[in-house]
């Protein structure tokens, strides 16, 4: 192991980096333009879903209730119709989510203080936004019959639900999707600009020479690692600055923890594409592989949009294998919670154990071929 | 323009086939990585919440608390993971996330409930913001059932109310994998579009045989034709396989005809391999390639409603999704699939799908008959 020669491995690399402005600029873009995306452009939050309303009843109390939807924010009344058979047409077309109906008998049934029935129809093909809806109109309704029962003074139940939600009280997408975004962001970077770096020597055939020169196989893993690395460490300041400062995501941790424990997690992170590269030998391959072995799980397995508790148990246990399972929990716990190392070392403990894993792969799959 | 050649298109096709196909690893690639992938979406990609882990604190212990408990965990949404006395233990379980949701019922509950004004505490870790609203929703109903049904038991006359009464269309029990299975058709083969035609274009310019082909006898649309015909095969071997596994095995009602899913397969692939071709005339090295699929790819699939719905987006992005493919056949999949919808409800998507694929194949050919550089 020598420096120098670690040394000269790393500025090729980081000269081939350089020549190849359009992949720089993509390593750079890339965290920007999905931060944002996810920022600005989309969300989990469902609020203004489109509804249509059949009032069979037409009485000042069907009309409160409407009203009761509408002023909730969450609902947006675009269609009044007045046969129940629109009802097919407008949700089979998807013009609106959710359809109530409220029946002729409606404000009989509740002055005389029997269970007045209403109808919620909804388009169950968005399962996640359905559900919500339905919470949504469940609780405006209870909160309607209580006032109604009360005659317009709150009724009082016997019990109630005092609710407070921590480390994201309004409960926004956007504070939970920045902070596992940037794991998410740290596992494209280094999976994807790895893949290649060595199916290239292959392909041009320059990895016969890097095999006749002196450098020794952990050199040449460090050597393509290292610039890597200080890609991926200007990236996650850059997209930590943005959600604070842009996105106004609440950071509440430590910053140097943060740091530390990117770099833990680009190690095992570089580490694995590069044994991919290396293994797989031709580009389109190795790209394919870092997706599937990579990036996919980083995306769906790792808690980032999806909860690890509802999965199979299979894939539960599988997802311990996932290194930015961890990462996630870390950059979720710094950003949102606050935690620091006390909570955390178990975390860093796993991705320390991934990043020599990884760093070994990279270079035991040189050993049949770099003597 | 010189007449197409059968004979020499089939050399080309030839030869392409070979090339995709020889090595091994790609062809498990090609078939085996969507299924795969497809088992992902239909087993981790789940938005329902069941067995949410629960962290209860009863400071009150008594009949009522620990029926009120009870009432929680017997639902289903709600797993009680631990227990406690102490209130700091809950703040412990929430930070180390060991629960996600805390129950925290104080002193004198019994005692306030037949008062009239008892509380219960109910803590969600908000850091997913998704679970935490449903599960937040889910237990405010659970105490307000409990409260009705101490009313009745205690004789105080049960509130009449509003009954509501919730029917769920086309997923009658909201799985999310009814909703998630068909969408994953448009994502998986636009990914394999645009990746196995960009990368094999540039491969041979960077290998140097695209400067072989194009002094060859092909003209530029046997050479088109070549290169996309085998990427359109495999496309649409991948969307039978991936659509008999969410029927046969995921057990997706497929409540529409397949002749209704098969030209807008067809023109989906081809926008896909189009935007492949496009990118292939941009990108000088495979990386480059890859990089700028990727960074097409990425909003393509975010803004296609595939798992964020189109609704939600802020205007400009709603609107901007309409030139996206992935949005229209996304669309179009789950229609024909959960709301048997034919051609009649789905033309404006057949048409946009259409208008994306010729614009993407105009242009493609057009940067392609430049001469290489």
């Amino acid at each position: 192991m020598s420096l120098s020669r670690l040394w000269a491995m790393s500025r090729k690399e980081a000269i081939q980096l350089r020549r190849d402005p359009r992949s720089l600029a993509l390593a750079f873009l890339l965290p920007m333009a999905l931060l944002l995306f996810f920022g600005y452009a989309i969300s989990f939050d469902v609020k203004d879903i489109k509804m249509a309303v059949l009032d069979q009843s037409q009485t000042q109390h069907s009309r409160s209730l409407i009203e009761a939807f509408e002023r909730s924010g969450y609902f947006r009344v675009v269609r009044h119709i007045q046969r129940y058979d629109d009802t097919d047409r407008l949700l089979g077309r998807g013009d609106v989510r959710l359809a109530l109906v409220i029946p002729p008998r409606f404000s009989q049934d509740l002055m005389a203080a029997r269970p007045a029935p209403v109808q919620l129809l909804l388009d169950g093909g968005d399962a996640n936004t359905a559900t919500i809806a339905k919470n949504y109109a469940d609780a405006i309704v209870a909160r309607y019959s209580v006032t109604v029962l009360g005659g317009g003074a709150a009724l009082t139940l016997p019990v109630e639900a005092e609710s407070r939600v921590w480390y994201n009280e309004t409960l926004e997408s956007r504070n939970m999707i920045v902070p596992g975004l940037i794991a998410v962001i740290m596992a494209i970077i280094a999976a994807m600009l790895t893949a290649l770096t060595i199916a290239r020597e292959w392909e041009r055939g320059t990895m016969e020479q890097l095999a006749a020169t002196p450098v020794h196989r952990l050199e040449v893993v460090l050597g393509k690692l290292l610039p890597y690395v200080g890609i991926g460490l200007v990236d996650v300041t850059l997209a930590a600055l943005a959600g604070v400062l842009i996105l106004g995501v609440p950071f509440h941790g430590n910053a140097l923890l943060l740091f530390g424990m990117t770099l833990l997690f680009l190690i095992g992170a570089l580490g694995l594409g590069i044994f991919i590269s290396a293994a797989v030998k031709t580009q389109v391959l190795a790209t394919q592989v870092a997706m599937i072995v990579s990036f996919l799980p980083a995306l769906l397995l790792s808690g980032f949009m999806f909860s690890i508790e509802t999965m199979p148990i299979v894939l539960r246990i599988f997802t311990y294998l996932i290194q930015a399972r961890y990462f996630i929990t870390v950059t979720r716990g710094i950003f949102l919670k606050g935690v620091g190392v006390q909570t955390l070392w178990i975390e860093g403990l796993a991705m320390i154990v991934f990043a020599i894993v990884g760093l070994t792969l990279a270079t035991r799959v040189f050993k049949k071929e770099i003597a | 323009m010189r007449a197409l050649s059968p004979l020499r298109l089939r050399a080309l096709l030839k030869k392409e086939l070979r090339q995709m196909l020889r090595d091994p690893r790609m062809k498990a690639v090609i078939f085996v990585a969507p299924i795969f992938q497809l088992m992902v979406f239909g087993y981790a990609v789940n938005t329902d919440i069941r067995n949410t882990a629960t962290y209860v604190v009863d400071l009150d212990k008594s009949a009522a608390s620990r029926e009120l408990i009870e009432v929680f965990a017997a639902t289903g949404y709600f797993e009680v993971v631990g227990h406690s006395a102490r209130s700091t233990d809950l703040a412990r379980a929430l930070d180390n996330g060991d629960a996600v949701v805390g129950i925290e019922i104080p002193a004198g509950f019994a005692s306030d409930v037949a008062r009239g004004t008892g509380t219960v505490q109910v803590l969600v870790d908000g850091t997913n913001s998704n679970t935490g609203t449903v599960a937040l929703g889910y237990a405010v109903q659970i105490v307000q059932r409990y409260a009705t049904d101490y009313m009745q038991r205690t004789g105080k006359p049960r509130p009449g109310g509003i009954d509501l009464r919730t029917r769920a269309w086309y997923n009658p029990e909201l799985e999310s994998r009814v909703y998630n299975v068909p969408g994953v058709i448009g994502v998986l083969v636009m990914l394999m579009g645009l990746l196995l035609t960009s990368l094999a274009v540039v491969r041979e310019r960077e290998l140097g045989t695209l400067d072989q082909l194009m002094v060859s006898p092909l003209s530029t649309t046997e050479l088109i034709l070549g290169k996309t015909i085998p990427v359109m095969l495999v496309g649409l071997i991948q969307i039978t396989l991936i659509s008999a596994v969410a029927i046969l095995w995921f057990k997706i009602p497929m409540r529409g005809s397949v002749l209704v899913l098969l030209p807008a397969a067809l023109l989906y692939i081809l926008a896909g391999i189009s935007l492949g071709l496009i990118i292939s005339t941009i990108s000088k090295t495979q990386q480059e390639a890859f990089m700028v699929m990727f960074l097409l790819l990425f909003p393509l699939v975010l803004l296609s409603g595939f798992m964020f719905p189109v609704d939600s987006m802020a205007e400009f992005f709603r609107w901007l999704s309409l030139l996206n493919p992935i949005r229209h056949i996304v669309e179009i999949v789950r229609a024909i699939f959960l709301k048997g919808e034919g051609l009649a409800g789905l033309w404006r998507q057949y048409a946009a799908l259409a208008v994306i694929a010729t614009g993407a194949l105009v242009v493609a050919m057009v940067r392609l008959r430049r001469p290489a550089d």
